[in-house]
């Protein structure tokens, strides 16, 4: 029972966050750009979310979108930094990311805050149902199932938004800058634009999903973010290694969604195992590192047959 | 229609890697001026096509196109003249991108990319059209990614691409040297045809003597980032290769052995 109840609990989780591995499939699978703003961005949806809640009474729904926005404006500026700037895409993330932790220190005044005593995007929707006890189940499983449909909500949302975006010319042309930018540019589109907008809609949903999992667990950490990316990649990698077919861009979202349920799914039952919260991350970092290793591991084996399949496949 | 007045361009300039690599070049071409571009390797061929595109600025000299200065402009902002098809098949194309995908960017370079759809039914009946001009059967296969297509299949639908929205001036720069010989034909003689029924100005780089003479109007000659020798009309189609080649052992001093190999 336990286990069933943790493994749900992972479920909404991997829900919620599903929109911050859209985000990072932006920037990582579309956009060819290792995006590391994102762990920056996602504390700073959270803590933006969270101090509108307490010290301004702000409407929780309200905060997500603030932090969508805040988020937003991350992107554009590692995407200045980037292009105008001329720096190292890396760097750039690495640079925002940086300041972006002591904006959130500075945003909340201190390392977290607590919204037991507030409304949530959550509790909202909890005072309209009747209570757990009237419902005959525990009061986690009623705040579990909540945060599942939230969660499904705003993934459903964000992955149609992106669906349509991504059909649309501006979308195309981002599209075709992670492809081949040059390319882009002798189209006649400005490169620079095409990756910071990319960039900007990323983070965007990326603190979006930071202020809905703060919004969901009631309470925001300015530590949410670290290491945060690889759970990202484990979600894509999970997603594309299921719906390795997949040709349609709505069911390949789909895939980072089930990626992402799963991830979380795994994670509870490797805590059940004994393992500690703290080594999640190295053994996310593993798995990922594997994943993403098998292609290149996977044609030295047969560089010759590899090669011809390859000749085979474009002449 | 196009004016290179003289410029110049240096590469890693302050450096012990400095290079002149485009010596005080002047160039004009009249309105459907179809000229060939010939010189050893480091002549400046591409990198003359790459400062008409704007991949980078001349450190002096003027560049005017159908009578206005785009010497300053950025590439994309003068992409909307200019059609371009680069040596390497993977250049021009986005691969993981579908075949109508690649063309409806193309229909659209020089007008502002918005929100509305990236491809309408009307674009993908007109793409099955000029697609079937290309004799290779892609119009069966628009939803297909670039990427599963051949170099020469790149190449063709690349030039395609670039004319899709005609032009003020088509940039070859040596698009079929990364060919098999019988592709390089085949897309050569796709080039003459879409040149020819489109009433191009156009700019195409070759490393091939033989091409050079066959195809155009005109012929010029680089050597160490100037224009040496240009020849158009009658005494264009009289050329032989044996005269070209002596007109750069003269230029070149004989010095330069390797250059004729990669030439002839």
């Amino acid at each position: 029972m336990e286990a069933l109840l943790s493994m749900y609990g992972g479920v909404a989780q991997g829900l919620t966050w599903t929109i911050f591995a859209l985000g990072v499939y932006i920037t990582f699978r579309i956009l060819n750009y290792s995006d590391l703003t994102c762990e920056g961005s996602f504390a700073l949806g959270g803590s933006i979310s969270a101090v509108l809640v307490v010290k301004l009474g702000a409407n929780p729904y309200i905060s997500l979108i603030a932090a969508l926005i805040l988020g937003m404006g991350a992107g554009m500026i590692t995407g200045f930094l980037h292009t105008k700037l001329k720096i190292p895409a890396i760097l750039s993330g690495i640079l925002t990311m940086s300041g972006l932790y002591s904006i959130n220190l500075r945003i909340m005044g201190q390392p977290n805050t607590s919204l037991l005593a507030n409304n949530t995007a959550l509790s909202l929707i909890k005072d309209k149902l009747p209570t757990a006890s009237e419902l005959g189940i525990r009061d986690s499983v009623l705040q579990t199932t909540i945060t599942m449909f939230l969660g499904i909500i705003f993934s459903i949302i964000v992955i149609a938004f992106l669906y349509w975006f991504f059909g649309t010319e501006m979308g195309s042309c981002i599209r075709a800058t992670g492809n081949n930018d040059a390319m882009v540019r002798a189209q006649g589109v400005n490169t620079d634009w095409t990756k910071i907008i990319g960039l900007a809609i990323s983070n965007g949903l990326i603190a979006l999903s930071g202020a809905l999992v703060t919004q969901t667990q009631g309470f925001a950490d300015v530590g949410i973010g670290i290491g945060a990316i690889v759970i990202g990649l484990a979600s894509i990698v999970i997603g594309e290694v299921l719906f390795f077919k997949a040709k349609n861009f709505a069911i390949k979202m789909f895939g980072v969604m089930v990626g992402s349920i799963i991830y979380r799914i795994i994670v509870a039952l490797v805590l059940r195992m004994g393992f500690d919260t703290s080594d999640m991350r190295l053994l996310t970092a593993i798995v990922v590192a594997a994943a993403l290793s098998i292609p290149t591991l996977a044609n030295k084996k047969k560089p010759l047959a590899r090669k011809e399949g390859h000749r085979d496949a474009i002449s | 229609m196009l004016y290179l007045n003289n410029i110049y361009k240096t590469f890693n300039e302050n450096t012990v890697n400095e290079k002149l690599v485009i010596n005080n070049l002047s160039l004009h071409l009249r309105q459907g001026d179809f000229v060939t571009v010939i010189g050893g390797n480091g002549a400046g061929k591409s990198t003359m096509l790459n400062l008409i595109a704007g991949v980078y600025p001349p450190d002096r000299g003027e560049i005017l196109l159908d009578g206005e200065s785009v010497t300053l402009l950025p590439e994309y902002k003068r992409a909307k003249n200019l059609g371009r098809v680069f040596q390497d098949p993977m250049m021009g194309t986005a691969a993981n991108m579908e075949i109508q995908e690649n063309l409806a960017m193309a229909y659209r370079r020089g007008s502002k990319r918005g929100l509305k759809w990236g491809i309408t039914k009307e674009e993908k009946a007109l793409y099955v059209e000029k697609l079937k001009t290309l004799d290779l059967g892609l119009e069966e296969r628009m939803s297909h990614k670039v990427g599963l297509l051949s170099g020469g299949q790149r190449q063709a639908l690349t030039l395609l691409m670039s004319t899709l929205k005609q032009p003020k001036l088509l940039l070859l720069d040596e698009h079929t040297a990364a060919l098999d010989p019988k592709t390089a034909d085949r897309v050569l003689d796709l080039t003459q045809k879409i040149v020819s029924s489109n009433k191009l100005t156009t700019l195409m780089v070759t490393h091939n003597m033989k091409q050079a003479i066959m195809y155009g109007n005109r012929l010029i000659m680089m050597y160490e980032g100037k224009i040496i020798y240009d020849v158009e009309g009658e005494e264009k189609k009289n050329l032989k290769v044996s005269d070209l080649l002596q007109r750069f052992e003269t230029v070149s001093h004989g010095s330069f052995a390797n250059d004729r190999m990669i030439l002839s």
